[in-house]
Formats: C-alpha cells, sequence, structure tokens
C-alpha cells in the first residue's frame, strides 16, 4: 500500500454498469486478505442512466466511515469516461492515479442532441494534468470481444490490478470470483479479469 | 454473492449494514421477519429469505409495513424472536399497531428496523425516524457500521425481552447501504415451540389505557438504567475537551474523520452514542460537566440535540452554562445528509481552525479543465421500460381527448414520469396510494365546475399495497376517473422483490397470485388490458375509457420490466437498427421524435451524420421506437 492508510479508492461509473458488484468483489478479497474495508455506495434510485459511485477505504488498522472527503481519493476506477472526470474534479489530488475505462455511456442530454460529450483529446489532458498517472483502456470493446458488454466491469478490475494499485494479487481476485460467482458465469468473467490484467501489465 | 450464513463463528466478512442487521438477527436465534421492500431496508428481509431453507425461520414480504408489524408482533406474542424492516415512509403506515403495540407490550423479542433516507436519495422524503422512538416510548438503537449493525441487532432482542416491548435500530442509507467487515457469531437455532398463551384478561390489549401508559414509562426508565452502562456507548478524547461532540449514527466517522484532518485530537472529544432514546442522563451529564462547548453530529433532525437541551434544562443548576452548536446554531445544515466534509467545515468555523480540503492551483486547474466539460446526467426510464411506452400513450390519448386531463402519480420506477422520459405526465406525487385517493377526490369535483378527465398510475406492487381502500372508496362514492394499473410483474424500483401478484413467495418458490383484474371486476369495476407496447391499441383502449360514461375504471397496462426480462431471457425480441438512408433528420418535420422526444437512452442522435441511430449496449430489443418513427426508418427484425 506504500505507506497509505487508508488507501481511498473510488469506483464511479453508470446505473447497469456493475459498479457495486465490482466493489463488493474487491471489497470481500480484501477482507480474506486480512485488510479492514468499508464500501460506501450511492444508488438507489440511480438505475441505468444514473451516475454510481462506489466509496473504498483501505487500511490494515481500522475500519474508515463510508464516505471519501473531497480532494482525498488514491485511486480512481472509471467505468465511463465521463464519470472518472467528474470525480477527479471533486476527489483528486496532485498523487491520484486513474484506471478508466474510454467507452462513454453518453448522458440523455448527449443523446437527445442537446449536449455534446466531451472530445478524447479533452478528456486525456484532464486526466493527464490532474493526476499522476491516468490509463485508459477500451473495456467495452475487449467486453464485446468476450460476448457480453457487462464484462468491462471486471476488464477493468484486471486493469487496476494488472496496475498494481490494490494490495491484491491476481490469484487472490481470481478466489473471489470463484467463491462468489456461478459455476456457469465464472469462465467469462475469469477470461474477462484476465484480459484486463494483460492490457495494462503489457504498458 | 456470498450468503450471510456462508461463513462459521470467528470469521470475518465483509457485509452490507443491512446483511449485518439481519446475520445479528439470526445469531440472535430470529424465527420470524417480514417486511414491505423500501430503500435502504430492502436487503434485510432480502437477505434473510435467502438462507430460509438452510435455517428453521419464516420470512415473508408483506402487503404493506403495517401487516408486516403485525404479522410480526403476533410472532413475538407466540415466544417466537421476529424482526421486521422499513423505510422511514413505511414507519408511517406502520404508526397505528406501533402506537397501540407499545402500550400492549411484547413477549419474544421483538426488534423493528427503521432504515431513514437522508437527503431521498431513493425516497420521496428525508423524514428523520427517530422521534418516533420518543413517541411512542420505546428504546431507540443507532448503529455506526456492519459490525455493530450486527451486534446491536442481536442485542435489541435481548433488550426487547428485557422490558418486554418492541426495540427499534435506527439505520441511515449510509450505513445500511455501506459494506465493511463483521466478525462473525455463532448462529443460533430458533425456539419451535411457538404458542399464543395469554396469563391475564387484557394482556394483549393496550386496555386500560392509563394503567398501560403507567407500565410503559417503567419499561423506558428501565431502558434507560440498561442503556448508562451500554458498551455501545463510548467516549474519545482529552479528559476535559474544549469542545464535546456528541455524535450518532453516521455522524461518528465524519466527526472522527473531521478531528484527525484537523489535528484537534488533543483539544476535541467524541461522545459516541449508540442508545439514543432514552438518553443515558447520568452518562452524558458526567461528559457535559467536562467542557463547556458541545457540538452536535446527528442526521437529520436536531433529534439528539433537542433531547441533550432538555437535559441540560433539567439539570441546569448542575451543569451551567454551555453553549450548544450544530443544527440549530446553523453550523451544521439543517436538511440533507452530512458528510466528512460539512462536519470538518463546521468544526474549524467553531473552532477558527483553517482547512484546506483541495490545494487551491489544483482546484482551479480542476475546474478550468473538467468545468466546461461536465454534462448532468439525468436518471431516466431503462431502454426498454414499459413506462415510457404507457406513458407515450396516455401523453397521446390525453391530446386527443383534449378536454385537459391529467395524471395524479404514485411511487414506484414510474415516479420517473414526472421528468421527460415520462414525459411530464405526472403531476402529482405523494405517499404510496395516494395517486388513487387524489383522483377520488378530483373525480368529485365535478358539482363545483370541474370537467377536466382525471387519470392515475399505480404500479402492481402499490396497487396491493394501498391502492384498494382508495379504488373501494372510489366505487362506493361513485368518483369519476380512470386509473392506469402499470403491472410490470415485479416490485422493480427496490430490486425486484415479489408481491402477492407475481405468484411467488419471498422465497422464489410457487404461491397463490391475486389476480388484480378480476379484483377489480369483482368491484364492479370496468376494465381493460392493454400490451404497452402495442402504442396504437393502448392509446385507442385508454382513450375509450377515459371517454366512457363516468365512474371508475382500470386499464391494466401489463408488460414485464425490461430488467426483469434481461434477466430470465437471454435474447431480445428484436434487432433494432435505423436505416440511415430513410431517417432525415431535422430536415424531417418530426421534430426528432425519436431522440428529442421518446428519449430513449438506446436511441442516440448522431451528430455527424446528423441521423438517429441506435447504441447497441444499450437497446434492450423492445423495439417500440420503430412504431413512432414517422419516416418507418427505425428497422425492427425479429432477433
Amino acid at each position: 500500500m506504500e505507506g497509505t492508510d487508508p488507501l481511498n479508492v473510488i469506483v464511479t461509473g453508470v446505473g447497469g454498469q456493475g459498479n457495486v458488484l465490482i466493489s463488493q468483489l474487491m471489497g470481500s478479497a480484501l477482507v480474506r486478505a486480512g485488510y479492514h474495508v468499508t464500501i460506501g455506495e450511492t444508488y438507489g434510485a440511480s438505475q441505468r442512466g444514473g451516475a454510481v459511485m462506489s466509496h473504498l477505504r483501505i487500511s490494515d488498522q481500522a475500519q474508515y466511515g463510508p464516505l471519501i472527503p473531497h480532494g482525498q481519493a488514491d485511486v480512481i476506477l472509471g467505468l465511463e469516461p465521463l464519470e472518472t472526470l467528474r470525480v477527479l474534479g471533486q476527489y483528486g489530488n496532485p498523487n491520484v492515479t486513474v484506471v478508466t475505462n474510454s467507452r462513454p455511456v453518453y448522458p440523455l442530454a448527449v443523446a437527445i442532441g442537446t449536449a455534446h460529450y466531451p472530445s478524447v483529446e479533452d478528456i486525456v489532458r484532464a486526466l493527464e494534468e490532474l493526476s499522476r498517472r491516468a490509463w485508459m483502456i477500451n473495456a467495452t470493446d475487449i467486453a464485446l470481444d468476450l460476448g457480453a458488454s457487462i464484462l468491462a466491469n471486471i476488464v477493468m478490475v484486471g486493469a487496476l490490478v494488472g496496475a498494481g494499485l490494490l494490495p491484491l494479487a491476481a490469484k487472490e481476485f481470481e478466489l473471489e470470483l470463484q467463491e462468489s460467482l456461478p459455476a456457469d458465469k465464472l469462465d467469462l468473467n475469469l477470461k474477462a479479469f484476465r484480459r484486463g490484467l494483460a492490457e495494462l501489465k503489457a504498458r | 454473492m456470498t450468503s450471510i450464513t456462508a461463513y462459521e463463528a470467528g470469521a470475518s466478512q465483509l457485509l452490507m449494514g443491512n446483511e449485518a442487521i439481519a446475520r445479528g438477527a439470526l445469531e440472535a436465534g430470529l424465527g420470524f421477519a417480514s417486511a414491505y421492500p423500501g430503500t435502504p431496508s430492502s436487503e434485510i428481509i432480502g437477505s434473510l429469505a435467502e438462507v430460509t431453507r438452510e435455517t428453521d425461520i419464516y420470512v415473508e414480504w408483506s402487503v404493506n409495513e403495517k401487516v408486516a408489524l403485525e404479522a410480526a408482533a403476533a410472532a413475538s406474542f407466540a415466544g417466537v424472536r421476529a424482526i421486521v424492516a422499513m423505510k422511514q415512509n413505511g414507519l408511517n403506515v406502520a404508526s397505528d399497531f406501533l402506537m397501540n403495540l407499545n402500550l400492549t407490550g411484547t413477549v419474544a423479542g421483538l426488534v423493528l428496523v427503521l432504515c431513514d433516507d437522508p437527503s431521498g436519495l431513493s425516497s420521496t422524503n428525508e423524514q428523520d425516524s427517530r422521534p418516533a422512538a420518543k413517541w411512542a416510548e420505546l428504546p431507540l438503537l443507532e448503529p455506526v457500521n456492519s459490525q455493530e449493525a450486527k451486534d446491536m441487532t442481536k442485542w435489541a432482542f435481548e433488550l426487547s425481552e428485557e422490558i418486554k416491548n418492541v426495540c427499534l435500530v435506527r439505520s441511515v442509507t449510509r450505513v445500511s447501504h455501506a459494506r465493511g467487515d463483521v466478525r462473525l457469531g455463532e448462529l443460533v437455532s430458533p425456539s419451535r415451540q411457538a404458542r399464543f398463551a395469554p396469563t391475564m384478561l387484557g394482556q394483549f390489549t393496550p386496555l386500560l389505557v392509563p394503567i398501560k401508559h403507567s407500565f410503559l414509562h417503567q419499561k423506558v426508565s428501565k431502558a434507560r438504567e440498561i442503556f448508562e452502562s451500554s458498551p455501545f456507548n463510548w467516549y474519545t478524547g482529552p479528559e476535559a475537551p474544549e469542545l464535546l461532540i456528541v455524535t450518532s449514527g453516521s455522524g461518528w466517522y465524519y466527526s472522527l474523520e473531521a478531528v484527525k484532518a484537523l489535528g484537534l485530537e488533543s483539544s476535541v472529544g467524541i461522545l459516541k452514542l449508540g442508545t439514543t432514546w432514552p438518553l443515558p442522563e447520568k452518562l452524558v451529564q458526567q461528559h457535559l460537566a467536562r467542557t463547556d462547548k458541545v457540538m452536535v453530529v446527528e442526521e437529520v433532525d436536531p433529534f439528539l440535540e433537542g433531547n441533550l437541551k432538555e437535559l441540560v434544562g433539567d439539570t441546569f443548576a448542575i451543569l451551567g452554562p454551555l453553549t450548544f452548536y450544530g443544527k440549530r446554531s446553523g453550523h451544521l445544515p439543517s436538511f440533507g445528509e452530512l458528510d466528512p466534509d460539512r462536519v470538518m467545515a463546521a468544526l474549524s468555523s467553531i473552532l477558527g481552525r483553517e482547512r484546506v480540503a483541495v490545494e487551491p492551483d489544483y482546484a482551479k486547474k480542476a475546474q478550468d479543465l473538467t468545468g466546461g466539460l461536465m454534462q448532468t446526467r439525468m436518471i431516466g426510464f431503462c431502454a426498454g421500460c414499459p413506462h415510457r411506452a404507457t406513458l407515450w400513450s396516455v401523453k397521446n390519448a390525453l391530446k386527443l381527448d383534449g378536454r385537459g386531463g391529467f395524471v395524479t402519480g404514485d411511487i414506484g420506477c414510474y415516479t420517473l414520469g414526472l421528468g421527460p422520459t415520462g414525459f411530464f405526465q405526472l403531476k402529482t406525487v405523494q405517499a404510496m396510494g395516494s395517486g388513487v385517493g387524489l383522483a377520488c377526490g378530483f373525480g368529485k369535483l365535478d358539482k363545483l365546475g370541474f370537467d377536466q378527465p382525471v387519470l392515475t398510475v399505480c404500479g402492481d406492487s402499490t396497487f396491493f399495497h394501498a391502492v384498494i381502500p382508495a379504488l373501494i372508496n372510489a366505487v362506493y362514492n361513485q368518483s369519476n376517473f380512470t386509473l392506469i394499473i402499470l403491472d410490470n410483474s415485479a416490485t422493480a424500483m427496490t430490486g425486484f422483490q415479489p408481491h402477492p401478484g407475481t405468484g411467488a413467495s419471498a422465497l422464489g418458490e410457487p404461491a397463490p397470485s391475486v389476480d388484480i383484474e378480476g379484483l377489480c371486476r369483482s368491484l364492479g369495476i370496468r376494465v381493460g388490458v392493454a400490451d404497452p407496447f402495442d402504442l396504437q391499441d393502448t392509446t385507442s383502449k385508454l382513450l375509450n375509457l377515459m371517454q366512457d360514461d363516468g365512474g371508475v375504471r382500470v386499464l391494466i397496462s401489463r408488460r414485464k420490466c425490461a430488467l426483469v426480462r434481461a434477466k430470465e431471457e437471454e435474447k431480445a425480441a428484436y434487432k433494432v437498427r435505423v436505416d440511415s438512408e430513410k431517417c432525415r433528420g431535422e430536415s424531417c418535420g418530426c421534430n426528432r421524435l425519436c431522440t428529442r422526444i421518446f428519449q430513449c437512452p438506446g436511441l442516440v442522435w448522431d451528430a455527424d451524420s446528423q441521423t438517429a441511430k441506435i447504441d447497441e449496449v444499450i437497446c434492450s430489443g423492445c423495439g417500440v421506437c420503430a412504431d413512432i418513427c414517422p419516416a418507418s426508418a427505425i428497422i425492427r427484425e425479429v432477433a
């Protein structure tokens, strides 16, 4: 954990992307590894279309509150680029590390043509200037290649673990997938995780 | 996911606050659990239902919160430990019974869990349930995290049996929907000797009222005495703090974080109270005597603050003057939820310390780089949601009718019909069942010059919960409106729980299905049934019912929730695409009906090609949009 305690991780995205599920899987794996973990989640009314954010606080020492104070994120895992930027603006600091999916989910105003989605160049520039290090991954395309866009969330966890940003070995997360997922879903999820892992290990 | 009984005592498991409450109940030898779903409380009964087969407990989704509490009280009367869970609005429904049950008292432990939703993240209000403890004179526990949620729930059963009354556990979204590692205890099987055996006349009634009321006061005094030495209350900080924070529930972590961030550990103390009503007065007085500044951190109302001030008023001669900071002083907001930043701001302002949350240079850079790029992300109906289709027909029927008709709304996913994805069709939203209640009144205003057609909507779960009495009222009093029942075969808003119409029990086993259509017909109501995806047929049936001679009419708009369907079926019904040759975009004259008006997230306006297109990741393949395109540019092919 490079001396950061608690390690503050924010997982952000849009309702329906499986944000809550991956936070829970990462949290369970970290508890198994002996850490104290608190996760604060905002969902409820955020069905498909609303922003969904999970705050993970990981510590050797104690449990922390479910909400990370502004400006205090250590790692941001973004499932959707605009949501990544939103969280970065509020919870970022010069030392934050970002891993984000590059595939947009358009807000309704963009889909209906009354607003514009930011350009890739603007997003990349903001990510790079506001973080210590930022990676963009086309996780949705990898997931579609595996047969289901919903797997993008697991691809992203793979990338996060591949980048060494969680105090968790790949094997430990794979064990969590084995424990938590039904047998018929396991194989595809393991593949998705390993694709994400390879994506960042290769860079 | 891993169930709440998967691990043995001594293991650590990551549990959501609500799961921890359920686990605590199982460790207390729970026998009976009931609830009506409501965010943020639903996972309590949901996670118990998942383990019902392997344990000896009984679990049900009840028709509403009052019945849930009544059913659980029966279990308690028969010597079985019981739990009931509800959101803050549900407490209002259950209160009529609760305000008699408190005088009656209980036999086996009965725990009522109240899950509040500060900021109304998933609610129509942010009502603070805690005053109910004072009102009903029942002991109140407030956990700070999952571990305490489990431990307190377990202990609440003992307390309930000690004082022979209901014990309240009050959670909030940030406890119920937070997850934390929990050290587990032993699971205990319930007693299997349920028997109802009154030992004296009137035992299970609130009569004779003044005598039972005096007993109630004695029970409260006993609870207070027990609370004085409760391990759920503790103090951290210096012997004589410059400022004492008194806090409960979610406020505790925010206070800890604020004190640490401002480096105030040596001057500010924190008294964390887990037993907030009745107040453990001696304990609280001891701490108040060691300071002259008190800040109260709590959600949502100044409930604890008010009770502390009552105590200070009663003991002014001993405690002397104290300055209070909190919601009444304006240092903390008295509406909306708290967070660590708000508590830090309050603390730094009271003590005159400066705190910089985000370095100004970074904040400015972030604003410059992201400020202009941000788009708000409005919530709306899912792709393929039947409610969007129904409200499209409602909009068109009202327009064709032309008499200024309108829709009264209700509680459920379809509440989103207030906004753009429901074409702003809903004009009112209050409580469960209130749409029909309001329609009862609107439909009787003809003598007073009212001549607008009245429509009202409710979901299938809401229909069972609170609509039936209002509907009978309308029939009896010959009111004049059309009720549209949005039957999507689930309590979709709260996580797809079954209800009396779905033919499945809380355990997912087959159960008798109450026929909404037959029930309405039995009241003498004219009933139509439509498939909302057939826009033309739905509109014409609705128009026909609206223009009928009066009385109560019902249209059942029946189509399974798109999310439930996606879970049950692998394949979408249609493959949908836009023929870019046929789509004429802005020059069509349709005002971009599909993207600008219909607003399904699966339909996207492509600024480059100036045509509509389908986002294949989002589109659920319902094919409804093909029927709204006047140029037939949206093509649906059977998938």
